[in-house]
């Protein structure tokens, strides 16, 4: 049974992918999903936000209350070197691709044109195999278009394609044209997509009327969301494409496969159920391909995509509608009439 | 050979030749010489090795008593040893001085010479600390500049050890120690060529060895301890030479040739100055210009003041002089004269006796300048000289002040400036907070660095720790300057904070055609309507160039904040042409991404981006013909303040201090108290607004004010008929009061604005979260009427104290603070304490203070936090020392004992006289809460009335200490350094003496008055200075130490953790008749967090198990209790999620990860381990019903 796939560029052994998850903090999990059979792990998110609040941060504090008071014209020692940039993270992924074999795909959350690039740079000159950008911007902006927000990503990812590295870019769901944004990304030369990222999700504690931070885990129907668009994408663009986002069963895998999918990322299961997850998930996949005679992913690849399914518009508004119609037989539904 | 030219202050100067020349360095802090310990610190932690390449070990001691004993075993057994130090902590190495001087020991002391405490404490620079050593028998080298503080370090480094004498190197504190100087830096060639290695040799030689055994420090008697001491004599003999040889070897390696006794002046001087410091070099500069004037005048600068080389000195004298005058920058009250005076006198005379003196006996005057920093100037200098130039110059003189009562002033014409006209004179008005000082010394480095400009800064400081101005004061000029007094004629004046015009005369000593720059949210057309007329006057007289620059927006745009600093050196090298403008610019971004890269990308983008933003927004405003503004400046201090207030204490507000005659002042250091409320300082941006819709009456937003500028009243509705029209009040919501109406005030003008009230506030508005109870809302727009409302307030009743449920957070804070606007830090984790403390207990208290931030924001003229009642009685505080506060404290109680005995015994004895039934009420009475202190109090001021007339001799004394009968506490305050370290010593007597005093130890597990030196109080994990590399050992815990005494009350408390259980622990603390000890969790600015939310970091401490409450009762015990009651749970979040919210943790772990991670580790195990020994303490059988457990 042949499960290798290839993703920006690589040649992989199988789709099954951990995405950025706080698992790869740790070098010894790295180890772990190596030995699960990962093909490939996507390193947990350096976040250049956090790295220059971390430094305006320390930057206020050392000022904070100096050149004041004559007895006390500073509070704290200039210790001279100060790691709080990227080097703890680099450090990291040197130390993970010491570890294993597999590809490490290094993954870089940015908010500047500038900061994009410069993290990048010392990221591919750890000798990683590639880079993911997770471009994270609320569209919260009442007065920029989407034209606008559309620029600013296509701006970062074209500084950013100045790299030697494969670059995969991780989307948002949330463009009004998404096939078209692809299509740009794709003629940027992006080397793959990666479909999609999840917002962090606010919820409001009712006791102390607080915002509250609430990481909720993908359930197996998120899925939906990304089987479409891999599946509209697929064979319209150049650029792998990376499915993730409620990937929790083989059977899942396989849909994305045949969706269209060059690799099929998992975290949440992972976190759940633990590493052993990729294995069960690879064995799954081998049994229902030798059930359903299949003798590699290649042959499925795509195999359900919309330019190769017997009804392209059931990925589109028409299937919406059959949806809803459907659903509204059920008895739930029925009662709230 | 090409040496660097570095820019520098005296204190690093002194540290970095002391540092590569010593193996051992034993420190503590001490204002003004704290930064040579630090900067040593500091080099030690980055391996900076000295010159023989060897990292020298650095010790913090407990005192600066501990750093001389280090110091002297140090050098008992063999090594290069050195310390630093200043003012009382030389006086606490005395002792140790005179064995290391008496056993010919090789070492030197560098001192930044500073007052000593007298009428009070002044962290300020004169000679009376070094002055009170001259008889330990150390040599004495004194520096008079920057540059000198560099050379004679060395010099005396080298020559110690030839000489054998151990030797202080001093120079004058702050106007030394911290001016900034452009200086040549000696090269470690030059270090090693001038240190003798034989001698080394020979000094290690002479070390304690097992190997080589002898015994040193024996005891004598009278048959050969005298011949012993003077067997030392032909060392001192020999000592000047030495010195002069090895200051001739310095010459030839370095090129500045110095003596013993430099002479600068004519050769055919007739009038002669004798002086030494700093004060030398401005007589200088006067004798050059005096010179050039014709006059035949001199000054003799001593760098060898003891030994006296009485030769060296007559020779070094004009042979032409007249009269001298000899300054003194000290005081000996009672002398003949101070002492270089003395010297002096003493040498022309005993050399004209040896036949020696090649000139007639001059006429010699002695007088005294610049106690504490005061300024001494060319004027005052000239003005010395035309004293002497009289027939009869004025003997035992002062200078520089206006002596109304004893009449010692010399009068002199202040106008006169004997400065170059190349030379360029800056002053810059800022903000502390704004970032102007370090603007400052960057412009600095750059002139001095990049130009071949001389340059120096000078900076004046606030006494207050929250919204304090610096003023700087910069010249640069194409020759060595030797100013050593403020820039008192500038050419250039810049005025960092708009909100200034109103409060200082900045253009008062600005020449005419000088530059005013000014940071106005104005623009160059709208601001000159908004300027106040003698502002404008001025601009117009002196026909002044006038710049405004719009900082506030270009910090708001660029992500600056509240820091103006590049924006602001921006505009003045814009504006001022000191170099080309691009290359300014080159200049100051190179800077910046030397100062900040290494702090972050981010950091230096905002810098950059600032600066080339500034340019645009700087405009030079066409000045119009005439005033036209009406705008006056406010009065300093309000019309109602009392007499004291208006004449004296505005003065100093208003930093015209120097002003003031010394009949102003109070001859015993005895001031008024209750004088904070007059200084209305405006520094808040913001300030709390109540909302009486929302707010559920809790009063933790008044318990938790540092400032007390949250006030709460319940009062009859009836009070309200006069009320302005924007007063808020509202039905109050309890029950204990009801039908009364409730009010939640702010002090507008006394609010530092830190918010911590708000984000205490547990109240929120149901229809829109964000806002509470109370909410930030911009200050000046509400500064009218609430200055209005807060009178109004004021007059209000305050609450009968009988009626107060003073257990409870809430009953607390209806009582009158009688602690209110400090000078402390904004949002400061201390004052809360002191504020409770003064409410519960303020109106029967007396308090012992401990030198620290709380004797600072507590006792720092102008004026004092410490205020009255309406009945006109309130805390009375005093501050004697550091080291010596328990006892201090111990001895106040021991007069209350005393008394009340006294008193007691004489009332039995008057019992018939005054009524058995009245004497026996007051002999009886219980005083335990305010309704029994309250009838106390009306029974003995019966019985005062009663003894008016009764003429006994008992009747009157007892009249006079009558007042002890109501019942009085101590109150024992000061912080970590205090009661962990300097003075550990006696608050354990105090303890073990079983009295009855209160301690109350403000911990913030820092030195936090000197800027965060580790104390034995710092966590483990956590930097500090002298803790670089982050502590290795855990905290003292001074609680269980206490605890083990069995009869010490002792609280271990947080406020944000648990204010209830502080509340409790006041009040059990003041009832425990015997010595109690609160340990009081106080964040605070060292730790490197936002002040607004100390709170949450307190309890993040407890929750954490850092910071674990307890009380411990021993009266608990005697009821067979457990006596230690644990008032937090179980640890429940991490260590770590307590500390990495803290920079003083997390720096750490940016510096060196894996250490970070080891002592994080451990300081969990900390947690756990004393956790874990708590738990079974408070868990522990004890006697049932007072039965001795033994008996089972």
């Amino acid at each position: 049974m042949d499960l290798s796939t290839s993703y920006m560029g690589m040649k992989l052994k199988n789709p099954i992918v951990p995405s950025a998850s706080p698992l790869s903090k740790d070098i010894a999990n790295i180890r772990r999903m190596e030995d699960a059979g990962a093909s490939a792990i996507v390193m947990y998110s350096l976040f250049e936000e956090q790295i220059t609040h971390e430094a305006m941060e320390l930057y206020y504090h050392m000022t904070h209350g100096t050149e004041s008071f004559s007895e006390a014209l500073s509070y704290f020692v200039d210790l001279q070197k100060y790691n709080q940039g990227p080097e703890e993270y680099l450090e990291h992924i040197r130390k993970a691709r010491e570890a294993v074999n597999i590809p490490i795909i290094a993954s870089l959350n940015g908010s500047s044109n500038n900061g994009w690039l410069q993290y990048a740079k010392q990221i591919q000159e750890t000798g990683v195999d590639g880079i993911e950008l997770n471009m994270y911007y609320v569209a919260a902006d009442v007065t920029e278009t989407s034209e606008q927000l559309e620029q600013r990503y296509l701006e970062t990812a074209r500084s950013i394609k100045n790299l030697k590295i494969p670059v995969a870019v991780k989307l948002s769901p949330y463009f009004t044209s998404l096939a078209h944004m692809a299509k740009r990304f794709d003629k940027l030369g992006v080397d793959a997509l990666v479909l999609f990222n999840r917002f962090y999700q606010p919820d409001i504690d009712l006791e102390k009327l607080e915002v509250v931070p609430n990481v909720m885990l993908s359930t197996p129907q998120s899925m939906r969301l990304p089987l479409r668009w891999v599946a509209i994408l697929h064979g319209r663009i150049k650029a792998s494409l990376a499915a993730t986002g409620g990937i929790h069963t083989h059977e899942d895998a396989l849909k994305m496969l045949m969706a269209g999918a060059h690799v099929t990322m998992v975290c949440s299961a992972l976190l759940q159920n633990g590493i052993g997850r990729i294995t069960e998930i690879l064995r799954g996949m081998e049994t229902w391909m030798k059930e359903h005679e299949y003798v590699s992913v290649e042959q499925m690849l795509g195999s359900m995509s919309q330019k190769s399914v017997a009804d392209p518009a059931a990925f589109e508004r028409a299937n919406y509608m059959k949806a809803l119609s459907t659903y509204t037989l059920t008895d739930d539904l029925l009662y709230h009439n | 050979m090409k040496r660097t030219m570095v820019t520098l202050d005296g204190n690093e100067a002194a540290a970095y030749v002391a540092h590569k020349l010593n193996e051992v360095i034993a420190i503590y802090p001490i204002t003004p010489s704290s930064a040579m310990g630090e900067w040593s610190d500091e080099w030690s932690a980055h391996g900076q090795k000295n010159i023989w390449g060897t990292v020298p070990s650095v010790m913090e001691m407990q005192s600066e008593g501990g750093a001389a004993g280090a110091v002297h075993g140090a050098l008992q057994t063999g090594a290069l040893t050195t310390t630093f130090t200043s003012s009382q902590g030389l006086l606490l190495m005395i002792p140790n001085m005179y064995k290391i001087a008496g056993e010919l020991t090789s070492t030197v002391f560098h001192v930044a010479a500073r007052s000593v405490a007298s009428q009070a404490l002044s962290i300020f620079g004169d000679h009376s600390d070094v002055m009170a050593v001259r008889a330990t028998g150390f040599g004495q080298l004194v520096s008079n500049s920057v540059q000198e503080v560099m050379d004679f370090a060395l010099i005396a480094h080298a020559a110690t050890l030839e000489a054998r004498l151990p030797l202080i190197h001093f120079f004058d504190g702050f106007r030394t120690s911290h001016e900034v100087m452009k200086v040549e830096q000696l090269s470690e060639e030059d270090l090693r060529a001038m240190m003798d290695e034989e001698l080394i040799r020979a000094h290690r030689m002479r070390a304690l060895s097992p190997d080589r055994p002898f015994m040193r420090g024996s005891a004598q008697n009278p048959d050969v301890f005298f011949q012993g001491r003077e067997s030392v004599n032909p060392y001192y003999a020999k000592c000047p030479d030495i010195i002069q040889k090895t200051m001739d070897k310095f010459a030839k390696i370095v090129g500045r040739q110095y003596h013993l006794f430099d002479y600068h002046g004519a050769p055919d001087a007739e009038r002669v100055i004798i002086i030494m410091g700093s004060g030398a070099t401005t007589a200088q500069e006067t004798v050059d210009y005096m010179m050039n004037k014709g006059e035949k005048v001199g000054v003799l600068k001593v760098h060898l003041y003891r030994p006296f080389a009485i030769d060296k000195f007559i020779d070094a004298l004009p042979k032409t002089v007249k009269k001298i005058s000899v300054l003194d920058r000290t005081k000996e009250p009672g002398s003949a004269g101070e002492p270089l005076y003395q010297d002096v006198l003493t040498a022309l005379t005993e050399s004209m006796g040896e036949g020696k003196l090649p000139f007639a006996f001059p006429r010699v005057v002695g007088g005294r300048y610049g106690l504490s920093s005061k300024e001494f100037t060319s004027a005052m200098v000239k003005g010395i000289f035309d004293e002497l130039a009289k027939p009869q110059p004025k003997n035992h003189f002062t200078i520089g002040i206006n002596d109304d009562v004893s009449h010692t002033s010399l009068s002199y014409d202040p106008s006169l400036t004997t400065e170059g006209k190349d030379v360029v004179r800056a002053l810059f008005y800022g903000l502390g907070a704004d970032g102007t000082v370090g603007a400052n010394k960057n412009s600095i480095k750059i002139i001095g660095e990049d130009t071949d400009n001389y340059a120096q800064g000078y900076f004046v400081y606030d006494s207050k720790k929250s919204g304090s101005v610096t003023i700087s004061h910069l010249r640069f000029g194409p020759k060595q300057i030797q100013s050593s007094y403020l820039v008192n004629s500038s050419n250039f004046v810049a005025c960092h904070q708009y909100t200034f015009l109103e409060k200082y005369d900045m253009l008062k000593t600005i020449v005419d055609g000088g530059t005013f720059l000014l940071n106005s949210p104005y623009g160059k057309d709208e601001v000159w309507n908004t300027l106040p007329r003698t502002v404008q006057k001025q601009i117009i007289d002196k026909k002044l160039n006038f710049y405004v620059i719009d900082g506030y927006t270009v910090a708001k745009d660029t992500g600056m904040g509240g820091r103006f600093n590049t924006i602001m050196q921006t505009c003045f090298f814009a504006i001022s042409g000191i170099l080309p403008r691009d290359k300014a610019i080159e200049a100051i971004k190179a800077s910046i991404e030397k100062t900040y890269g290494k702090k972050g990308e981010e950091i230096v983008r905002i810098n950059f981006n600032a600066v080339d933003q500034t340019l645009v927004h700087l405009h030079q405003v066409e000045v119009p013909k005439s005033v036209t503004s009406k705008i006056e400046l406010p009065p300093v201090v309000s019309s109602k303040a009392p007499d004291f207030v208006q004449n004296v204490t505005s003065k100093i507000i208003a930093g015209l201090g120097d002003d003031l005659p010394v009949s102003a002042m109070p001859v015993d250091g005895t001031f008024p108290s209750d004088t904070a409320q007059w200084e209305k300082r405006n520094i808040a941006l913001e300030i709390p607004a109540w909302d009486p819709k929302v707010c559920i009456q809790c009063n933790k937003c008044a318990l938790v004010c540092p400032h007390a500028t949250i006030r709460i009243k319940v009062y009859d509705e009836k009070e309200l008929s006069s009320k302005p029209a924007t007063f808020k009040s509202t039905p109050y919501k309890g029950k204990e009061y009801p039908g009364m109406m409730y009010s939640i005030q702010v002090a507008p003008e006394d609010c530092t604005g830190c918010g911590i009230c708000v984000d205490v506030c547990p109240a929120k508005n149901k229809s829109e979260t964000r806002l509470k109870a109370i909410n930030m809302v911009p200050q000046p727009p509400l500064r009218d009427n609430e200055r209005t409302n807060w009178d109004f307030f004021l007059n209000l009743p305050e609450i009968d104290r009988r009626n107060v449920q003073t257990g409870s957070v809430k009953g607390s804070q209806f009582l009158q603070p009688l602690f209110e606007f400090s000078g402390a830090c904004s949002g400061c984790g201390e004052t809360p304490y002191l504020k409770l403390l003064s409410q519960l207990f303020g109106d029967r208290t007396v308090i012992a203070n401990a030198t620290g931030c709380s004797s600072i924001y507590g006792g720092n003229l102008p004026t004092t936090p410490w205020a009255k009642n309406k009945e006109g009685r309130g805390p009375a505080w005093s501050n004697s020392l550091f080291e010596d506060n328990a006892e201090f404290g111990l001895g106040m109680r021991l007069t209350m004992d005393k008394q009340n005995e006294y008193a007691r015994e004489l009332l039995q004895k008057l019992a018939s006289q005054v009524g058995d039934d009245l004497a026996q009420s007051i002999l009886t009475a219980k005083q335990v809460d305010e309704s029994d202190i309250h009838d106390q109090r009306e029974r003995v001021e019966a019985l005062k009335k009663k003894l008016a007339s009764i003429k006994s001799t008992e009747g009157k004394t007892l009249l006079t200490i009558a007042d002890i009968l109501v019942k009085k506490c101590v109150w024992i305050v000061g912080g970590d350094g205090w009661a962990y370290d300097i003075g550990y010593g006696g608050l354990d007597h105090v303890l073990a003496s079983g009295r009855n005093v209160n301690i109350l130890v403000l911990d913030t597990e820092v030195y936090s008055n000197t800027g965060g030196q580790m104390s034995k109080s710092t966590n483990r994990a956590a930097v500090a200075k002298f803790a670089a590399a982050g502590k290795r050992v855990s905290k003292k815990d001074l609680g269980l130490m206490a605890i083990s005494a069995g009869h010490v009350y002792v609280a271990q408390i947080a406020m944000g953790a648990n204010d209830t259980q502080t509340v409790k622990a006041f009040l059990e603390s003041e009832a425990y008749d015997g010595p109690s000890v609160i340990i009081a969790y106080s964040h605070c600015i060292a730790h490197g967090i936002n002040m607004g939310l100390g709170l949450h970091q307190q309890k993040a401490a407890t929750d954490s198990g850092h910071w674990p409450l307890y009380r411990y009762n021993p009266n608990l015990a005697m009821e067979g209790k457990n006596p230690l009651v644990l008032d937090s749970k179980a640890p429940s979040i991490s260590f770590k999620d307590y500390a990495y919210n803290e920079t003083r943790y997390k720096m750490l772990t940016m510096s060196d990860p894996e250490m970070a991670k080891t002592l994080a580790k451990q300081a969990q195990d900390d947690i756990n381990k004393r956790w874990n020994f708590y738990e079974q303490m408070a868990t522990l059988h004890y006697g049932e019903n007072g039965k001795d457990i033994s008996d089972h």
